[in-house]
Formats: structure tokens, sequence, C-alpha cells
């Protein structure tokens, strides 16, 4: 299963980040496999959101390198340096990565079908006849073929976090990243983001989910990381964590969150 | 000749208009460039246009353009239309530009980074995400600035241009007679209450949720009258979207 012939999907070595003066990722290490769910968990502040914005390149990284499906994303090499990417290629890197936010960051004023086909018109350059008929299917998969035509304003919040679910979906990405998808919701409708998350992570999608919804770590993930203070202190499957954590931070940290 | 006048009022200032919308969203755009000589030209733009009168703008313009006049392809203009066009243009330009970058600045920068993480370029995002949202900021200032450019469009009569003002100028300069004044005041008045009928008719239909309120054409044209012709609701509040101070005309 890891045959480097398979390659990675996501190759993240020794990434840091800097915010002016603060030393926020400290040299993050994590592959990622294709099929594969990584979950990653961690104190507040530990730098888990600014990781997943490296990886897209919505942040820049001061150091150590990431690469998704072995291109790397962000910087090229220029006469032995290495150098930023033109912002025609990174936004084509990002075709390959779906990010779905905490905030959910729908276009208001587009329908929930609008803001899924919005992407694969614009940028896949798809027809439009086709990408509707994309859109449907995957609002239909995240439940809300018939919520096509409304507006974000008039969705609630689990409603909302679907169509960005399907947005993001909507470009065929070969790694789906989630900021803690569902943090910004009540709880009532946490569980139809996660039933639809788990389903994608059964279904073989590849993606790293952050979040602190240990239940679906325990049913989605193939994999758990620890983040702590910029750097990955801790990594093994859900049964580790929850039976056998050694690091006296995760233990800290699961029975907060248990 | 009369109606000519109107005439010359009414495309001057939509043309000097359209001029100022495109030049303050070029100015917007550099403003937030990350190329430095690009941030600074915008901003020395913005303090020469803001920083000096626009009848100095006029003058100056109007002497600087060469020739009797100025062609387009098919059609041409006169040197002083094209001058005062120009010069109101410009001059609009640079207060668009704050009220252009208010109406981005208004926006999430979470709808950019949803734009970015999809794969899309800037320009489409600005385009197609941005700046339909930012045009519900934007356009009751810009309603505002329009109300404005119609009455401080006169101000190229310096230059010799023929629009409603100078017309009654003329009038005035060869009979002595006042009245061509009244009568000029009077066709303004109609322009401005003209234009904030159709601009709350816009900012409706850009904010049908927000106000919910439908009111009809003609109980918008009572409002114009009781509320004060050619000002908007944001335009009333001193320091409100559109009420920047300006006593330019
Ligand atoms: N744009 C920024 N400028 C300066 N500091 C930042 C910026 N973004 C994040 N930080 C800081 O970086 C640190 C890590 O932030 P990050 O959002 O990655 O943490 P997190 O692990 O996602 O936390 P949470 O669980 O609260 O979401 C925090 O101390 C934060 O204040
Ligand atoms: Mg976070």
């Amino acid at each position: 299963m890891t045959s480097s012939l398979e390659g990675l999907v996501l190759r993240a070595t020794e990434v840091h980040k800097h915010f002016g003066r603060l030393h926020i990722l400290k040299g993050v290490s994590l592959d990622v496999r294709p099929r594969e769910t990584v979950c990653i968990i961690g104190t507040s502040g530990s730098g888990k959101t600014t990781f997943l914005r490296c990886i897209n390149h919505l942040e820049k990284i001061d150091g150590g390198s990431i690469e998704v499906n072995g291109h790397p994303i962000g910087y090229r090499m220029k006469n032995g340096r290495l150098v930023e990417d033109s912002e025609r290629n990174i936004s084509r890197q990002r075709t390959e990565i779906g990010f779905v936010f905490q905030r959910f960051n729908l276009f208001p004023h587009k329908t929930a079908l609008e803001n899924v086909t919005e992407a694969p018109i614009q940028v896949r350059g798809v027809s439009k006849q086709e990408a509707i008929s994309d859109a449907e299917k995957l609002l239909a998969r995240v439940g809300l073929a018939d919520k096509k035509d409304t507006y974000p304003g008039k969705l609630s919040g689990g409603q909302q976090q679907r169509v960005a679910i399907a947005r993001a979906l909507a470009m065929k990405p070969a790694l789906m990243l989630f900021d803690e998808p569902t943090s910004a919701l009540d709880p009532e409708v946490t569980g139809e983001v996660l039933d639809v998350m788990e389903e994608l992570a059964h279904e073989g999608t590849t993606m790293i989910v952050v979040t602190h919804e240990m239940g679906f770590a325990k049913r989605a993930a193939d994999r758990v990381v620890m983040m702590d203070e910029g750097v990955i202190i801790e990594e093994g499957s859900p049964e580790h964590f929850f039976e056998s954590p050694t690091h006296e931070r995760t233990k800290a940290f699961l029975s907060k969150i248990l | 000749m009369f109606v000519h006048a109107l005439w010359a009022t009414v495309y001057i200032s939509i043309v000097a208009q359209v001029l100022g919308i495109i030049l303050g969203l070029i100015a917007a755009l550099m403003r937030m460039s990350n190329f430095r000589p690009l941030r600074f030209l915008s901003g020395a733009y913005v303090l020469v246009f803001r920083g000096t009168p626009v009848l100095v703008q006029i003058m100056f313009i109007w002497l600087i353009i060469p020739g009797r006049t100025v062609g387009f392809g098919a059609f041409t203009l006169k040197q002083e239309v094209f001058a005062g066009i120009l010069a109101l243009g410009v001059n609009e330009g640079a207060y668009m530009r704050e009220i252009i970058r208010a109406g981005i600045d208004s926006i999430d920068k979470g709808q950019m980074e949803a734009g970015k993480s999809l794969g899309m370029r800037y320009g489409a995002i600005m385009r197609r995400i941005v700046l339909p949202q930012a045009a519900r900021v934007i356009v009751p200032p810009l309603g505002n600035e329009f109300n404005n450019m119609m009455k401080t469009s006169s101000l190229v009569y310096i230059i010799g241009v023929y629009e409603l003002f100078s017309d009654a100028e003329q009038v005035f300069s060869s009979s002595g007679n006042v009245a061509p004044f009244i009568a000029v005041a009077f066709w303004y008045l109609v322009l401005t209450s003209i234009w904030s009928i159709v601009q709350a008719s816009i900012e409706r239909r850009l904010a049908v949720s927000e106000h919910g309120d439908e009111l009809s054409l003609r109980e918008r044209a009572v409002a114009v009258w009781t509320e004060g012709g050619g000002v908007s609701r944001l335009g009333d509040w001193p320091f409100g979207a559109g009420g920047r101070w300006r006593g330019r005309s």
C-alpha cells in the first residue's frame, strides 16, 4: 500500500511559517497517501489552520516544501533557487485541492447551484449544461437536491456547509482539506455535515480534516495527527489515540475534549 | 438652443461619471496592488485631484489639450467639450476610488479566499465574486456622486462649453435679466429629481430583501420632495457612505 510507485497525494516536508516574528509552524512533515483520511487535532493556536492554508498556498511558507501529486505548491525552481510561482500556475495547482472553510464562505449572491457550477465553468471551462448536471448530482449527494435554487442566506449553517463541500468537490480535486468544518455550526446540525464527510472518506476521497469531533475521527480516519505549538507531536491510528496516547500533552488535550 | 444646452449637461455628466467610475476602479485596484509603484501612483492621483479645485483642473486640462476638435473614429468632439469631460471625469475618479475601495473592503476576505481555493484567478474573482457584492455598497454613494456631477458640470462654462449654465449666462449678459438663472436652477432641480427617482429604484432593486418596502414610482417621487431633492438616504447622513462633505459646486 505504501509502495513509492503509488505516489503520495501530499508530501509536506519540514514546513516552516512565521507571522512577523512569531514562529507558527516549526517544521511540520506529513505524508498523505491516496484514499487516506487524516484527522488533525490539537489545541487552539497550535497552527492547524495555518498548516492547511499553506497546503493550498493561501499562506506562503518560509521553509520546507509542500508537494501535491508530486508537484511543488506555490514555488518553482529558477536558476537553482526556489521562487514563488506565477499567479496563473498557483491557481492551476489549487484546482487540485479542495478547501472547506470553517465559515463556509459561500458566494451569497449566487444560488446553491451557481455556487457549485461557478468554478467548473469559469476555471475548467466545462459547458454550462454539463456543469449544471454535475452540480445537481453533487447537491443530491450532500442531500440538498431540493435547495439548488436557494441563496445561501436562506440556508441553515449545516446546509451551507454541505453546499460548500459540493462546491469544492465540483472541481474533482485530488485532495480535500477541511478546516474545522463543524465548529461554527449548531450542535444539532453537525451530524448532517459529518455524515457527508464520513461517506466521502469511505468512498476513498483523499482528505485532511482538522476537527475535534473524535467520534468522526474514530469512524472515518485512517490516521490521526496531534499538533502542538507548531509541530506534530504524535501520530497514529484513531484507536491508538483513544486507548494509549503516549505524549503528555496529547493525554491532557484528549481528556479535555472527550 | 435650450434643449441642446440641457442635453449637453446630461451627456457631459454621464460620460464624465462613467469615466470617473472606470478611473476610480483602476485606481482602487492599483491601491490594493502588491506592487508599490502602482500604489504610489494611485495615492498621488487622489492627492492631486482631491487637493486642488476642480475649476483649476478644468482650466489646466483645457489649456494643455491642443486643437479645436478631438476625434474618436466616427465622431468628433469640440476641444473644450472633450477637455471639460476629461477634467470632470479625472476629478471624479479620485473620489470614486475611495468609494469603490470602501465597497471592496466591505466584502469579507473569505470570499476572495474561497475563489482562490477553487482555482479562480484574481481578475475573475474580482469580476464575478467581489465587485457584484461590493456594488450594493458602492451604488448609493455613486448615486450621490452623479447628482453632484450634474451640478458641478456647470463649471465647464468657464472654458466655453455650451451647456445649461452657460446658456443662462449668455442670456443674462445680453439682457441683464436674472430670470435665466431662476430658470436654470429649476432645470437642474428637474434633472436631480429625476435622477433621485432612478437612484431610489436602482438601490431598491439591489437591496430588496434589506428594505422590503416596495414603493411605487409615485410614492418615490413624493419621497424625493419630502426628503429633499436629489439626496439619497445615505447621503443625508453626514458621515454615512455617501455623506462625505464636499463643497465643490
Ligand atoms: N494572519 C496572521 N497574522 C498573525 N498571526 C496569525 C495569523 N494567522 C494566525 N496567526 C497566529 O498563528 C497561530 C496559529 O494559528 P492557527 O489559526 O493556525 O491555529 P489553529 O491551530 O487553527 O487554532 P484554532 O484551533 O483556534 O483554530 C495563532 O497564535 C494565531 O494567532
Ligand atoms: Mg484553526
